[in-house]
């Protein structure tokens, strides 16, 4: 992973120093609320319902085990003994005290971590597909342009204060796993038709009130112009984008009531500009920031023995291979394997883990893994670099650590935002609907049956929980003071990135799991030659769904949606 | 005498900006006189004593390569959030070569005068009720930058 040198540290030592003034000068009064709400959310802190919360950037969701020691660390010094990993691949505390924070990010420093830009009207941190490096769909690894545009996008003079957020990511495979049509842009690694290596960019992607899915701006773009072409798409949007209404201010809108084509052609036509200037990537910066990231001594493993060994001990032991189907992704390397750790248990709050299962997962990641683990947007932990006869000692310290349900990428392994429980931007609550629904979903056979399944929930229409590209989407919509939720069907984040439909009118939280229950019937009963439910979906439509659900209505008032969400 | 930072230093300051809407007799003063009034008025101006301001909203290509006829050009921040005049202050410096002052005014604070300093700026009129001695330290809130701006075109790879 990339190392920082004596310049990246003196610019994070600074920004402590810098934010420690800050704080100090707002806590003496020098310095009003409505000034320092900016400068804290551009360092990652909110103040939220009960206490304020801290958002550490997790640059493209890599983390080593000193630096997960720290946060464990943290989270019991300064927190109550456990941290929350975001969809963003970030980890959030949700009880640190506003007077300790730069404690806090001083302790970050020293093992090369921050909470820059995590939030604010700026560019936050830069995601990308958990397998990244590992996979075997990769075309390159992205984790090196991610560390270049994290460099680029840091302190970025001219863009700290843009009309709203913006988020970027990368993928580099063709199967996107990093969801980058649902971002401000995402930049796919490609080749041309000479061989070379490029990207293509969309932009205008979005979740949130208003669910856009990106738009192609530029088929190939060189790599060395990546941060020069970058500048231009963020002059473009700091300059026109909306900033009288911050419902319309994403970059989103703007592509769209410009026209992608006319976006492209201003883009265009700045770039012809910031080219000439002296900020693009040299073949020397490029290949030293991939030299971070070169391939580890992998041994030399027979995959058949390694294999077959995994088949014994999994006959012999049903969970081990249950497991295995699950939370085991393939790795490039013949005898290696990226694991799941899954933290979606029941009654655990989806991506929640405390200090010692922190301290665990390191100790787990030091014996396994190279010392390395990741973070996934779906809020789940990776060691990517396990030797396959590693797996069987793996699973057992992971079952006694609390985080081996064998759930992956089924209906328990839900995306879930912290929701009316801790945000004061929530219209609902998301983690007792979580929570409800493992309990009634808790036949791990009827899960394993339903087979891949997304179930998104998300507190209110910023959509954290991303609930937009879930299978089944459910967001938090507040009517009147009381909550409700309203359902999307037939969302999906992979290659063809597809936003969901709503259902019909918004239910309440106890009817939730009958719902749900209702939606997977109709899936089961219609489902033919094992189709997925986004197949099943896009061949019944959603009809025989919405007949089942609310001829089967459990006595709720439903609402009308749309009302709701404007409310 | 009201006070700005210049060249990190607290000075008194003798500009005039005039308003948007204004009609008459100019004042016996040095003024910054607003962008559009300069283009509507420019063949019949004297400039001997005039710069320029520009809000946050309009288009600096409508002044191009005037802007070499002002000694100083400010640029409006009609509130620290609107992060316009970043760019404004970049494309009147890299793009169009002006060479003279470049000032921010409004309600900038402290906090973004080490992005305004990167973006070109040198003369700073905050917020009112600014402690402008205390927030001339936040001019050099870091020593090290990693990308291209006006006050270091090459990125941090390209110079050692």
């Amino acid at each position: 992973m990339y190392i920082y040198n004596e310049n990246d540290q003196k610019i994070i030592e600074q920004r402590v120093a810098q934010f420690r003034g800050q704080t100090d000068r707002y806590l003496a009064g020098q310095l009003a609320e409505e000034e320092f709400l900016p400068l804290r959310l551009q360092n990652g802190l909110y103040v939220q319902r009960l206490a304020p919360m801290l958002r550490i950037a997790v640059p493209y969701g890599l983390l080593n085990t000193k630096q997960v020691r720290k946060l464990a660390h943290i989270a019991h010094t300064y927190d109550k003994g456990y941290c929350h990993i975001t969809t963003r691949q970030n980890i959030q505390f949700n009880w640190p005290q506003l007077e300790e924070v730069p404690d806090i990010l001083a302790e970050l420093a020293e093992v090369q971590m921050h909470a820059v830009q995590t939030s604010g009207n700026c560019i936050r941190n830069t995601t990308t597909d958990q397998f990244a490096g590992v996979a075997q769909d990769e075309l390159e690894d992205p984790r090196p342009w991610c560390e270049m545009i994290r460099q680029w996008s840091t302190f970025h003079p001219e863009f700290a204060f843009l009309p709203r957020k913006f988020k970027i990511a990368v993928s580099g495979t063709e199967g996107d796993r990093a969801a980058i049509q649902v971002h401000d842009i995402g930049i796919q690694i490609v080749k041309n038709d000479k061989n070379e290596i490029g990207f293509k960019i969309l932009v205008g992607g979005g979740l949130g009130r208003t669910p856009v899915i990106g738009s192609v701006i530029r088929e190939f773009l060189p790599q060395e112009d990546l941060l020069s072409y970058l500048d231009a798409i963020l002059r473009v949007y700091n300059r026109h984008g909306n900033r009288t209404n911050k419902y319309k201010a994403r970059i989103k809108i703007l592509v769209r009531a410009w026209t992608p084509e006319v976006f492209a052609e201003e883009v265009e036509s700045e770039w012809e500009y910031t080219k000439k200037i002296p900020c693009d990537l040299t073949r020397e910066e490029i290949d030293r920031v991939k030299g971070f990231f070169t391939q580890p001594d992998y041994e030399a493993i027979d995959d058949n023995d390694a294999e077959q060994q995994l088949k014994i001990l999994a006959d012999d032991n049903i969970a081990f291979g249950k497991w295995l189907q699950r939370n085991i992704h393939a790795h490039k390397i013949p005898g290696y394997a990226a694991v799941t750790l899954s933290l979606k248990p029941t009654g655990v709050a989806p991506g929640d883990i405390t200090d010692v299962q922190l301290e665990a997962v390191a100790d787990l990641a030091d014996k396994y893994s190279l010392g390395e683990i990741r973070t996934t947007h779906s809020q789940n932990l990776v060691l990517a670099d396990v030797k396959k006869s590693d797996l069987f000692e793996l699973w057992q310290k992971a079952k006694s650590g609390g985080f081996a349900t064998p759930n992956i990428g089924t209906l328990t392994d839900m995306i879930c935002c912290p929701g009316g429980d801790f945000c004061s931007l929530a219209n609902a609550k998301s983690i007792p609907v979580a929570e409800a629904l493992q309990r009634k979903f808790d036949d791990m056979d009827y899960v394993y049956d339903l087979g891949d399944l997304s179930l998104n929930i998300s507190g209110c229409m910023n959509a954290c929980g991303h609930h937009h590209v879930g299978n089944i989407g459910i967001l938090g919509v507040d009517k009147k003071g009381d909550e409700f939720y309203q359902v999307q069907l037939g969302g999906n984040s992979d290659t063809d990135t597809t936003l969901g439909n709503v259902l019909g009118p918004s239910f309440g939280r106890d009817d939730m799991p009958e719902v749900v229950e209702n939606i997977l019937n109709v899936y089961v009963e219609n489902r033919v030659n094992g189709e997925s439910f986004t197949e099943a979906y896009r061949r019944i439509g959603i009809a025989p769904f919405k007949e089942r659900v609310y001829s089967n209505k459990t006595g709720s008032k439903p609402t009308d949606p749309k009302e709701s969400t404007d409310a | 005498m009201p006070k700005i930072i210049k060249d990190g230093q607290v000075i008194d300051d003798t500009w005039v900006i005039i308003d948007k809407d204004f009609e008459g007799v100019l004042p016996m003063a040095k003024v910054l006189l607003p962008m559009q009034y300069y283009l509507d008025k420019r063949d019949s101006l004297n400039l001997m004593c005039a710069g320029l301001w520009i809000d946050s909203e309009e288009e600096v290509e409508a002044i191009g390569l005037d802007a070499n006829m002002f000694p100083l050009i400010a640029v409006n921040f009609p509130s620290f959030m609107d992060g316009r005049g970043f760019s404004i202050g970049r494309l009147l410096k890299e793009r169009y070569g002006f060479t003279g002052q470049l000032r921010a005014i409004g309600n900038a604070i402290q906090d973004q005068l080490f992005y305004l300093k990167r973006c070109g700026f040198t003369s700073f009129d905050l917020k009112d009720g600014t402690d402008l001695e205390a927030a001339c330290q936040s001019l050099n809130d870091f020593d090290v930058s990693y990308q291209s701006a006006y006050d270091q075109p090459e990125a941090i790879f390209r110079r050692n």
